[in-house]
């Protein structure tokens, strides 16, 4: 195989495999990387998986929360943050 | 040996050439990928490669997760992998970060759900994801027609002009709901499977316009034509709406069958039996198994105009 043509953010770009000739959205990858995939469990260090990255995944996917963009899960709301309007 | 710990990238389906595709990887952390087998199923494989624990550990990694750049790196990275995994042989995905202390931990999971590894497999063989966004954009519409200055005052007729610009924007979003509906009728059609995703907000989400719809959807190959001609042309005629395929990937929403086996086969291999179908809301159950965060998100254009739009055009007009 040639494996010569490697960009830094790590994407091998074989040239007969049908990969997206643009380098996917990052947002779109993460998408299915923190939500998707088989999660499997049994072993020590993985057990941070399941409950991590779904925070990780909402810091990353939404940043800018507020108050057009309320937070749609009900975390991290600063105590006494008065009313809900 | 203690200085790396095992990666884990995908559940492969033994094939002619994985092991040659996976030799010739770079992984995460730029380390080899190799396949391991376990002792219950030959032709169930996991990819896996050694990473450095300094980085991988739970510690550091809890740590280094909360960085955008290194998560990116590590995704793309684990992406090329399972892309390449996905172009010789059929793939289940994992999530990120799936990490083992050695390799020994890796094959007992992989024994341990070898069965449903292997059906699940049989599942997605032969079918690819594609990922559908619809894009509500209210300044992409034309603008309202010039107001005919028959006489009206300059306020009155720049209140006009508002209420103009507001019934722009409720078309908008109509039209945004039309093309999610024509997006879903296509499914329905085509695709074998149907998940959801959060809509894309905050500052990764870069294209313009408001994604109102973000759903992924596994098509066999051999329908792939038919349902990206469909979906391409969900936006034909409406304006200020755009559609966006991305793929094909490999079926990272699918790689787990929807929590509870009852929804199993809605969330695969029907054809047309999803539910009742017809509403954005309803045919829910596809992919919410591991929705922590998308639990009460805007899905479907209905919840996200509720928020976008809260004010009704009623606000204006006084006389």
């Amino acid at each position: 195989m040639t494996g010569t043509d490697r960009s830094p953010g790590g994407a091998v770009a074989p040239s007969s495999e049908p990969l997206p000739e643009r380098q996917v959205a990052l947002i779109d990858l993460l998408d299915r990387l923190l939500t998707g995939g088989v999660v499997i469990t049994g072993d020590v260090v993985l057990s941070i998986a399941d409950i991590d990255l779904v925070r990780v995944s909402l810091r990353a996917l939404i940043v800018s929360i507020g108050p057009d963009t309320p937070s749609p899960w009900p975390a991290a709301r600063p105590p006494g943050g008065g009313d809900d309007g | 040996m203690s200085d790396s710990v095992v990666y884990a990238y995908a559940v492969v389906r033994a094939a002619d050439g994985v092991g040659a595709a996976a030799g010739a990887l770079a992984g995460v952390a730029g380390g080899p990928v190799r396949l391991t087998a376990g002792s219950r199923d030959p032709g169930v494989l996991l990819a896996v490669g050694e990473v450095p624990a300094a980085d991988f550990r739970e510690e550091a990694l809890r740590r280094r997760l909360e960085e955008l750049e290194w998560l990116e790196t590590v995704a793309r990275a684990h992406h090329a992998v399972v892309e390449a995994l996905a172009a010789v042989t059929t793939v289940l995905p994992l999530r990120l970060a799936t990490v083992y202390v050695d390799e020994a931990g890796a094959r007992a999971a992989l024994d341990e759900g070898a069965r449903a590894f292997a059906e699940r497999l049989s599942l997605l063989a032969g079918h690819r994801e594609w990922g559908v966004k619809v894009y509500a954009d209210p300044s992409a519409a034309p603008p309202p027609p010039a107001p005919a200055a028959d006489g009206l005052s300059p306020g009155r007729s720049y209140l006009r002009q508002r209420r103009e610009q507001r019934s722009g924007r409720e078309e908008v979003y109509r039209d945004a709901r039309t093309a999610a509906g024509r997006v879903e009728e296509a499914a329905l059609r085509y695709a074998a499977g149907r998940a959801r995703h959060r809509v894309q907000q905050g500052t990764l989400a870069g294209a313009a316009g408001e994604n109102v719809l973000n759903d992924a959807f596994l098509v066999a190959d051999d329908r792939t034509e038919a349902f990206r001609t469909d979906v391409a042309g969900a936006a034909q005629g409406l304006t200020g709406v755009r559609v966006e395929v991305t793929g094909p990937w490999a079926p990272y929403s699918f790689a787990v069958p929807a929590e509870g086996n009852g929804d199993a086969e809605d969330a695969q291999d029907t054809e047309d039996t999803e539910g009742t179908q017809g509403r954005q809301g309803d045919a829910e159950g596809a992919h919410d198994t591991q929705g922590a965060g998308g639990a009460g998100s805007a899905r479907g254009p209905e919840g996200v105009r509720g928020a976008a739009d809260a004010r009704g055009p009623e606000g204006g007009s006084a006389p």
